[in-house]
């Protein structure tokens, strides 16, 4: 489950943020916005990727650094609100 | 008008009539009256002259956007000096930078800044004094960080500083064009003169409540603070993690019930996208100001429909000279209506005048670039006395006019339009950009032979920053690599959104980066 979150996560990141990078480069890891991949809008659109996408509604705190600076970090906080 | 004032008189002046008011709202942190705002920037006054801050010098604020940083900006106003407040997400090697150049004689920081800001400036020579706070919020750091320091030793009590019109009360440091920001200078007259005009064309009351999204190095912070602080109105904070969340903003703004918003257009563009802003209670709203970059018609039509109540304006106006052209939103905005609204007349305390290439005023209907002069424009760049001489032209009559580079036609109703730039300059979220800054952010990466970096326009964020790229090396670093590099060395609204890799830049016959091709390459 989780595991198939992130390969979504991952396969929309790169589409989106960053067109033309080798996908062995982001791994779940990668810290996306203290490491300047998502920016505050980028933020914001993969927030509303997320709730569309598998069906969530993320609170206001959730939409914090700490819970989506990582596709690891990212897949267990949507996996907690789907379970 | 009265312009013998200083800056920090005006909230003196409100905060001897209105003690009780609320002066300034932090959400979840806490709120302090006039009388104990004016309180706590005395003795941020009194602690600074014991630290040997005199009349004339300059006080670094590198704190978060908080009660404690709006009593600190006070204080060191009372002292006499100008504050030079610093973006504390930016890197810290560029805040060193900014202290370092104007010479700040005390830093008034947060402990979390203080290993890095001593070692970056370690390497550009003396490290400045430092006045810690062990956070912020409310305004009770800087409470226990002034106990602290009274219980060693007692700060005298010093009489507030008279200022004259001329003495600087900030520097705001902007991008660039060579790579190092340059600090514009700003006198107490450039201020309250500004502040004067706000105060006629807004008429704030005293049951205002102004936001404040903005940070404060930014210049849309100058009427955020000094207008509803000089009228007994109240200021709401909002901090910087909920400002770019429309989510969060929207909610935040119906239960503080802001009266007066003013933020650059690109979050209000969110706002109307994703606020949600028909489900909550904004009927408190009475103005809405925008400023920083052209507000996209189609959202701003949104927008108006959504809140239709309140006045929108659009103000116009680089750092150099603050706001200096104003225009008033029309409504309902025709569904014809697709180019951008002008900017507007000019600000009754400020002249302008359209020039060629020359210098030589054009005809009105005529394309030249926008010219202002007059008691709200700065009075120069800090200790770069060429790039101030180049930026203004001088009348015979010695009147200057700051060129504020952008080029504008005046329309026969008397409002000038916007229609572009003459530089590399750009806006991205209401941020000015010097993309030569870019340049030699990127230039700093060890692998990087060439950098150029062109900004492309983009329907929904105004524009896209594109930089090409060639390696010395065959192994290139990644995309991730390079943001990553980028968000350590340049503030988060410079970091480009793509990079494109090329065997060499392509060259004009002068074996310059040839940027017309690069434009093209898009």
């Amino acid at each position: 489950m989780t595991e198939e979150i992130k390969t979504i996560v991952k396969e929309y990141i790169l589409h989106e943020f960053l067109p033309g990078e080798d996908p062995n480069q982001l791994t779940e890891t990668t810290p996306l916005i203290t490491g300047g991949v998502l920016d505050s809008i980028a933020t914001l659109r993969l927030v509303l990727f997320l709730e569309e996408r598998f069906g969530v509604a993320l609170q206001a705190h959730e939409t914090d650094r700490e819970y989506l600076d990582t596709i690891a970090a990212v897949a267990a906080l949507v996996h907690s609100k789907k379970s | 008008m009265d312009t013998l004032q200083g800056l920090h008189q005006l909230f003196i002046r409100a905060a001897q009539r209105y003690p009780d008011h609320t002066a300034v709202v932090e959400p979840g942190q806490g709120r302090v009256t006039y009388g104990e705002l004016a309180r706590l920037s005395d003795r941020v006054r009194d602690r600074l002259h014991a630290r040997g801050v005199r009349a004339g010098d300059r006080v670094g604020i590198f704190m978060r956007k908080s009660i404690d940083a709006v009593a600190t900006i006070y204080g060191v106003l009372k002292a006499g000096a100008a504050y030079v407040p610093v973006d504390p997400s930016a890197p810290v090697a560029r805040n060193a930078y900014i202290m370092h150049n104007c010479g700040v004689k005390v830093v008034v920081m947060e402990q979390r800044f203080e290993a890095r800001f001593c070692s970056e400036t370690g390497q550009l020579g003396t490290v400045p004094d430092i006045f810690l706070v062990d956070g912020t919020g409310g305004g009770i750091h800087l409470h226990r960080a002034l106990d602290k320091a009274d219980a060693q030793q007692q700060a005298p009590a010093t009489e507030t500083a008279i200022s004259a019109p001329q003495d600087l009360a900030y520097i705001l440091y902007t991008s660039g064009s060579t790579g190092k920001p340059k600090g514009v200078m700003l006198s107490h007259e450039n201020a309250v003169s500004f502040v004067d005009w706000c105060s006629e064309v807004f008429e704030p009351v005293t049951s205002d409540r102004f936001s404040s999204h903005a940070p404060f190095h930014f210049d849309l912070s100058i009427l955020d603070i000094h207008v509803p602080l000089k009228h007994g109105a109240t200021l709401v904070l909002i901090a910087e993690e909920v400002g770019k969340d429309p989510l969060r903003l929207a909610p935040l703004m119906a239960e503080q019930q802001i009266t007066c918003w003013y933020s650059a257009p690109s979050i209000l563009s969110l706002l109307a996208q994703y606020g949600n802003l028909a489900k909550q209670d904004h009927s408190a709203l009475r103005l809405i100001l925008f400023a920083g970059e052209v507000f996209p018609v189609r959202h701003l039509r949104t927008l108006t429909a959504l809140l239709p109540v309140p006045r929108y304006f659009n103000l116009y106006g680089p750092t150099e000279t603050n706001v200096c052209t104003f225009f008033e939103v029309p409504r309902p905005i025709p569904e014809s209506r697709t180019v951008p609204f002008p900017i507007g007349r000019v600000c009754s305390h400020l002249k302008g005048k359209v020039v060629d290439e020359h210098g030589c005023e054009v005809q009105r209907g005529r394309e030249g670039e926008l010219s202002i002069s007059g008691r709200g424009v700065m009075q120069g760049y800090w200790s770069l006395p060429q790039q101030t001489a180049g930026a203004f032209l001088t009348d015979n009559d010695g009147t200057r006019w700051y060129k504020t580079g952008d080029i504008v036609v005046e329309a026969a109703d008397g409002n000038y339009t916007y229609l572009g730039r003459r530089d590399r300059m750009v806006k991205r979220r209401g941020y000015r950009v010097e993309l030569g800054e870019i340049e030699a952010g990127l230039y700093r990466h060890a692998l990087i032979r060439e950098a150029a970096v062109v900004a492309v326009p983009d329907e929904d964020a105004g524009i896209k920053i594109k930089a090409f790229l060639s390696c010395r090396e065959p192994k290139r670093p990644s995309m991730i690599e390079l943001k990553r590099f980028c968000s350590e060395n340049l503030p988060l609204y410079m970091i480009p959104d793509y990079f494109v890799w090329c065997e060499s830049l392509p060259k004009t016959s002068t074996d310059k980066i040839d940027y017309q091709r690069l434009n093209e390459m898009n």
